[in-house]
């Protein structure tokens, strides 16, 4: 398994929230990438984590781009470099935005960019909610969960409508690469990241990056909760060649998704039925991603 | 007005962050090099301050591999927290194998 390289290309003194997942997120994916890379980022969380002018927070280049445009800005880097006579290889292009980002508002710019095959990583980090706004639900906000515009209370309005898959969307495109990967496990994001980098043409990571303001849980249980969500099947470490699909992390023992909700407050009011009734949903997904596993690898 | 592109020095930067008289007092860069670890010393949000027990620590790195503030640093005799950054987030304390980091209120300290 590949080490966690040393070189340390975020500095101290980032503006995240005590214990948050995006931090690591960012941390883990430029250990693997190295120096160099571009990146860039859309209004979300890590447009504020590096700080104000005249502040620097990566020892690479950044691009801030618009909140729908990450897919388009990563492009138009890739086609400046290739101007230039860069060779894609040399350089890597990273477009990192958030849930909402990619699965909502970027979802156009990303893919064209992947339609067209341009060299970059897209990178989503997923916090499951629009949180640099103040928690508004998302297209990746898991069914049952309280965010601001999904409130509990004498309205029961929690998030009624699914997860959006976008490892499907990705794989709809006949992208080369995609694949999941989680701030629990960072042996295995850099090897997977490194994996990514050595493809050519347009890759899709998706990383899960707990929220503790977001989702109302103990900053400690950051790690404790990416780990979970493996465990339970809740978000599957996963990955897709060439429309072959691999789970390259499968739980040694799978865990009732209830140890993963009740110590998220986002969860807290979801009645038994409600839980029982994520489970199944679980089960079922899961069952579905090792038929494909199944189906593809044949 | 200064309107070359160039890195700024080390002491100019200092000097406007700090000490600035004014806004034409920052020179007109696109390239700025201030590091955010000379800006923001975010170890005064801290309300938990982890205490690392070297008796016990086994120097396995797994406090360092998960800090997200790259804030906990392991050598030959332990593992020593840098606490001008440290957000007392506790995933160090949470993660360590053996216990040898325990949460202890930062009130008592200051
Ligand atoms: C076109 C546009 N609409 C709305 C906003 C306001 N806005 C800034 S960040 C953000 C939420 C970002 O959510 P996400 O992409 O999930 O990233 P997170 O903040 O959760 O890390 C919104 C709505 C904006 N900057 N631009
Ligand atoms: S709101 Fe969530 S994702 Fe954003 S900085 Fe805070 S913990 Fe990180
Ligand atoms: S995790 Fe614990 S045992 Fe390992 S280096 Fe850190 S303090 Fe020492
Ligand atoms: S308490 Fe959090 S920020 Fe401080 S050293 Fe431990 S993991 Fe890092
Ligand atoms: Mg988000």
């Amino acid at each position: 398994m590949a080490k966690v390289p040393e070189i340390e290309l975020m500095f101290q003194g980032t503006t995240a929230c005590p214990g948050c997942g995006a931090g690591n997120a960012m941390r883990y994916l430029l250990k693997a990438l190295g120096k160099n890379t571009i990146i860039n980022i859309p209004a979300c969380c890590w447009a504020v984590i590096p700080g104000v002018y005249p502040s620097r927070n990566l020892d690479i280049p950044l691009l801030y781009n618009a909140f729908e445009a990450t897919g388009a800005a990563s492009s138009g880097v890739r086609a400046a470099l290739n101007a230039k006579g860069v060779d894609p290889r040399e350089i890597t292009v990273v477009g990192f935005a958030g849930d909402g980002g990619t699965a909502d508002i970027g979802i156009q710019a990303l893919s064209g960019c992947v339609e067209r095959g341009t060299d970059t990583i897209q990178v989503m980090y997923d916090n499951e909610a629009y949180m640099n706004t103040g928690i508004q639900r998302s297209g990746e906000t898991p069914y049952g969960a309280w965010t601001t515009t999904t409130p509990v209370g004498s309205k029961q309005a929690w998030k009624k409508a699914p997860k959006k898959n976008m490892m499907e969307i990705m794989n709809a495109h006949g992208i080369p690469y995609a694949v999941t990967m989680s701030i629990a496990y960072p042996e295995l994001m850099i090897e997977k990241i490194q994996k990514a980098k050595d493809i050519l043409g347009p890759k899709f990571v998706h990383i899960y990056a707990p929220c503790p303001t977001g989702w109302r849980s103990n900053p400690s249980d950051t790690v404790e909760l990416a780990r979970l969500a493996v465990d339970t099947c809740v978000f599957p470490l996963y990955e897709i060649e060439n429309g072959v699909y691999n789970v390259y992390k499968k739980p040694k023992k799978k865990v009732p998704v209830k140890d993963y909700l009740k110590i998220q407050g986002r969860f807290r009011h979801l009645p038994e039925e409600e839980v029982e009734r994520i489970q199944k949903n679980v089960d079922l997904e899961w069952e579905k991603l090792l038929k494909k596993v199944k189906f593809t690898k044949e | 007005m200064k309107s070359e592109v160039r890195i700024m020095t080390k002491e100019e930067v200092y000097r406007i962050v700090i000490d600035p008289k004014d806004h034409r007092d920052v020179p007109l860069t696109f390239i700025t090099d201030c590091p955010s670890y000379l800006m923001t010393k975010t170890g005064s949000w801290r309300t938990l301050r982890p205490i690392v027990d070297n008796e016990k620590c086994i120097k396995c790195g797994i406090c360092w591999k998960f800090c997200p503030d790259v804030s906990i640093h392991v050598k030959d005799d332990g593992a020593e927290v840098d606490y001008e950054f440290c957000k007392g987030c506790g995933i160090c304390a949470k993660e360590c194998p053996v216990d040898a980091i325990i949460m202890e209120k930062e009130e008592d300290y200051v």
